[in-house]
């Protein structure tokens, strides 16, 4: 068949218009697709709903006050009960403390091998291994915490001086698994530093270890706060670690050494046991929910703005 | 200013002296104090992993594999989790991915570039970033108690869906965002629509990434044990998930709930089952952490 | 970072060909290089390099004077960076580098086994095409190579003269707490020069260091190079033939045509250069008629 040549443009402007029906599946697919987006701002809503208005019945039982003041014990079990959370709180505090000893300099360290020193291969090989620590499941850190490094390691070592459920042993499974989040965003913060900067430190007669942390370290330092900030929100969220290993009694102590209780300890507690709908135990679950998902966010924005100031900064 | 004294001295040596040479060492050292700092956590990881070993290989045989939950430690087995947990994993997969990549084609395809983008965008962000344990309140809430699905595998499913939403939206996101434009604009000078082009020239060239995400939310949803335990997913099963539309309401076990189940027993003998399920729970963690590496590596070499 | 750096020619001349691909080895090294007289600086003979294989000098050998001012040009991608990058071994940080021949500096060799890159480069400062101020304080810009060296002295008084030694100091000395980002291009740039001078070097390398800056601030580095030449040995890299006739004693012209990458063409006191090229090319290129 003969091609029919270039049409003569007699019907052009007619074919050229705009049909907004021309195609109303393609309509009907964009609606679909706007529907799939919507689905992740309907979640975000249903968090904030579910949570606050359970959280709401809680507080028309148990005063703000109450539940805030930190002269309050987390006493739900016996009469008489008292709900100060910041038994929970400080708890959630320790074992972020602790995990943080460990995981800042090792995870600070890896960043800075990784972006100054390893060879291209080297990094390409180290980094998906590392970040296989932040993959392992973190019910299988929790029961390493309560038999490998609780039972038979601290307490050999410790003996009488570390409860069976400790934060420490929590802590410590809590800073590997943080490890790699802290190494690799700090890693790419250091590694957008531009060369320039590495040069003139060089050129000056600058060590390796001097441009690392002399002139690398300090300008990717944006970068470096929002990857604590997003490990820290990694470690107050964290659920199985704790409740497993760090104990079941809330407890205001900074010690490594002592049983606590977190605050997703606590809820986990919750869901274990039967708590009747309605109750104050089961409201208890969202209040400490709520105040939980605040701090996450708060944490999470925060690195948030901090990472795009940082990409503004350099480029 | 004394440097033209300095430069009048008659011969230079090059070597380090004094505190370069002091400076120098530090920063030789400085390499190998860093690699086993970086080291470390792995290290740490493999000692315990052994170990592990060391303790549950014993328990690992096909009587392990087959048998349901009991409580006699030699007698119990992992095989309602393992088919529970491949039951919600298949569902959630069904559920989460075909939103995560729609989502995703909207954002880099569709959307207007305003304020309603960047609300999702940051929305997406922050929802990553919550903890697993709030999906799962909102799972109870939700689905458990609201649509009265109970604590089935419909209802562990769709909270891990909703889960490893977010995570999933930013790697298809990533994928899309990486097919180059020219392949847009060669499909849309052709006379093909919007759809046309996303379908047949930008999904299929994004499709690794989108694998590669998928696979590594997967590896996640497969750890995870506070969320289902949120929803009342820690029970005793001693049945077979139902291959039927009803089985969708069944309640389930997971591997990392009977992982966990067996940690907090107080009876030693249940240690080993523990570590046995927790060989079992790597192998297949680490072996969708390799997959999606291998994926990764396929699409850069294309 | 995997770094091959050969201080003399090899013997093994099949890993040599392995490495280059295509053999220059025939090329022979120009006849129009001036003896400078006086004391040298810089020794340089048949220096050749590579990146990642790709040859980007080849056999090039001329002789620095001290204390003066030394223009290398040539069109771009000719080579100037790479080998004024070889001075202070800047280049050992760049992966897969292979460099052959011979770099003395005042008779000492510059890729002697026992030579310590670090000591090198802070005898021989440098600066660079594009001003790359530390994001620090002015202050803290200047005082960090005395910082790392574990400087003694009193750091205010290095700070200053070494500002005013750059011909910055009466812009900056009441806000020496400023970003060095906050300055101007060219304050940038001099705040480089007064960093590399607060290391009290011998000898500073400068590579096109004034193409990011404006005509004004262009001619106060200019001036601040020839004041700094009574007591520095200054290597420029430049493709502004005007200002190598404007500020060097000695210039040197390379070129990479279709066989040879990175060749020295001609070297010689910048008078006779521009008055009297000795090179056909050479003549073409300051007359403008490529490059
Ligand atoms: N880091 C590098 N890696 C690979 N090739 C390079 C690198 N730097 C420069 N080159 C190449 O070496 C040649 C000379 O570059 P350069 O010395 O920068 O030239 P000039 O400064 O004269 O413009 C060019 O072909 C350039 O592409
Ligand atoms: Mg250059």
């Amino acid at each position: 068949m003969a091609l029919a040549g270039p049409p003569d443009g007699s019907d052009l402007a007619d074919a050229l218009r705009k049909r907004p029906l021309r195609r109303p599946g393609e309509n009907l697919i964009v609606v679909a697709l706007v529907l799939c987006a919507a689905v992740s701002i309907a979640t975000t809503f249903a968090i904030i709903y579910v949570l606050f208005s359970d959280a709401i019945g809680f507080f028309r039982e148990i005063s703000f006050w109450h539940f805030f003041n930190p002269g309050n014990e987390w006493q739900t079990l016996f009469d008489p009960r008292s709900f100060g959370v910041w038994e929970l709180v400080l708890g959630t505090v320790n074992v972020t403390l602790w995990s943080m000893v460990i995981a800042l300099p090792l995870g600070l360290a890896a960043a800075v091998y990784l972006s100054e020193y390893a060879h291209v291969q080297t990094r390409r090989f180290l980094k998906p291994l590392l970040e296989l620590l932040a993959g392992v499941p973190t019910v299988v850190y929790a029961y390493f915490a309560l038999t490998f490094i609780s039972d038979d390691v601290l307490l050999p070592l410790l003996g009488g001086n570390v409860s069976f459920f400790n934060s420490l042993s929590a802590s410590i499974m809590l800073g590997v698994m943080i490890l790699p989040i802290i190494a690799s965003v700090s890693e790419d913060a250091m590694a957008s530093v531009p060369r320039d900067l590495r040069e003139a430190a060089y050129g000056l007669g600058a060590t390796r270890l001097e441009v690392a942390f002399r002139v690398v370290f300090p300008a990717a330092i944006s970068g470096i706060m929002a990857a604590i900030l997003l490990a820290i929100a990694r470690v107050i969220g964290e659920t199985m670690i704790v409740a497993v290993a760090a104990g079941s009694t809330p407890n205001l102590s900074l010690s490594p050494l002592e049983s606590i209780q977190t605050m997703t300890g606590y809820m986990l507690q919750v869901a274990l046991g039967d708590a009747a709908r309605g109750t104050t135990d089961y409201t208890s679950l969202f209040a400490v929910g709520a105040l939980l998902f605040l701090m996450t966010f708060v944490l999470n924005v925060a690195a948030q703005i901090i990472v795009r100031r940082f990409r503004e900064a350099y480029e | 200013m004394s440097a033209a004294e300095t430069t009048t001295q008659a011969a230079v040596t090059l070597q380090a002296e004094g505190s370069v040479a002091r400076r120098q060492t530090w920063s030789r050292a400085s390499r190998w104090i860093l690699l086993v700092a970086t080291l470390l956590g792995l290290v740490v990881l493999v000692i315990l992993g052994i170990d592990n070993a060391i303790v549950g290989i014993p328990s690992l045989d096909w009587d392990f594999l087959s048998n349901y939950p009991s409580r006699f430690a030699e007698r119990a087995g992992i095989r309602s989790s393992i088919l529970g947990s491949v039951w919600v994993l298949v569902f959630t997969v069904i559920l989460a991915i075909p939103v995560a990549v729609g989502a995703a084609v909207w954002m880099e395809e569709f959307a207007p570039q305003n304020a309603i983008l960047t609300t999702v965008r940051l929305n997406i962000a922050n929802l990553a970033g919550v903890p697993s344990i709030i999906y799962g309140i909102l799972g109870l809430a939700v689905f458990v108690r609201l649509m009265e699905l109970g604590p089935s595998i419909l209802a562990g499913a769709l909270t891990l869906a909703l889960m490893i939403l977010p995570m999933t939206v930013i790697t298809s996101v990533e994928a899309i965002s990486q097919v180059p434009p020219s392949i847009r604009e060669g499909s849309l000078a052709l006379g093909a629509t919007r759809w046309q082009t996303v379908w047949n020239h930008v999904l299929p060239g994004a499709m690794p990434g989108i694998l590669t995400g998928t696979i590594l939310a997967v590896a996640r949803a497969a750890g995870e044990t506070a969320a289902l335990i949120m929803i009342g997913a820690f029970t005793f099963i001693a049945f077979d998930p139902s291959l039927s539309f009803g089985g969708l309401f069944d309640s389930f076990t997971t591997l990392p709930i009977q992982v966990y189940n067996w940690t907090i027993r107080p009876q030693p003998e249940f240690r080993a089952n523990a570590a046995a399920g927790i060989i079992v729970l790597m192998v297949a963690v680490i072996g969708l952490n390799a997959l999606a590496l291998v994926v990764r590596d396929r699409l850069r070499r294309n | 970072m995997s770094i091959r750096v050969r201080a003399t020619t090899p013997t093994d001349d099949q890993a040599r060909e392995a490495l280059r691909g295509k053999p220059a080895a025939e090329h022979k090294p120009s006849q129009n290089v001036a003896k400078p007289e006086g004391e040298l600086a810089f020794s340089i003979s048949d220096l050749s390099l590579w990146y990642s294989g790709k040859q980007a000098l080849t056999r090039v050998g001329l002789d620095i004077p001290r204390k003066k001012v030394t223009a290398l040009i040539g069109p771009s991608g000719c080579g100037k960076s790479t080998l004024i990058r070889c001075l202070n071994r800047m280049n050992d940080l760049i992966p897969g580098v292979t460099i052959e021949g011979n770099v003395t500096y005042r008779n000492a060799d510059i890729y002697g086994s026992d030579v310590d890159p670090v000591e090198v480069r802070r005898r021989i400062g440098m600066v660079f095409q594009k001003p790359n101020p530390f994001p620090k304080s002015i202050y803290d810009n200047v005082a960090f190579g005395a910082r790392v060296n574990g400087f003694r002295g009193n750091l205010d008084d290095l700070v200053e003269s070494s500002l005013k030694r750059a011909a910055l100091w009466d812009e900056v000395k009441d806000d020496l707490k400023k970003s060095g980002l906050a300055l101007s291009g060219g304050q940038q740039q001099r705040l480089c020069i007064a960093r590399a001078l607060a290391n009290n070097p011998d000898v500073i390398l400068m590579d096109e260091p004034c193409s990011a800056l404006d005509p004004i601030a262009t001619l106060k580095i200019e001036d601040l190079m020839r004041e700094l030449a009574t007591d520095y040995t200054i290597v420029v890299v430049t493709h502004n033939m005007q200002q190598a006739a404007r500020v060097s004693d000695y210039t040197a012209f390379m070129l990479t045509d279709e066989e040879i990458t990175g060749q020295l063409i001609e070297y010689a006191p910048t008078e006779t250069m521009f008055t009297q090229p000795a090179d056909q090319r050479t003549e073409d290129y300051i007359s403008g008629r490529f490059g």
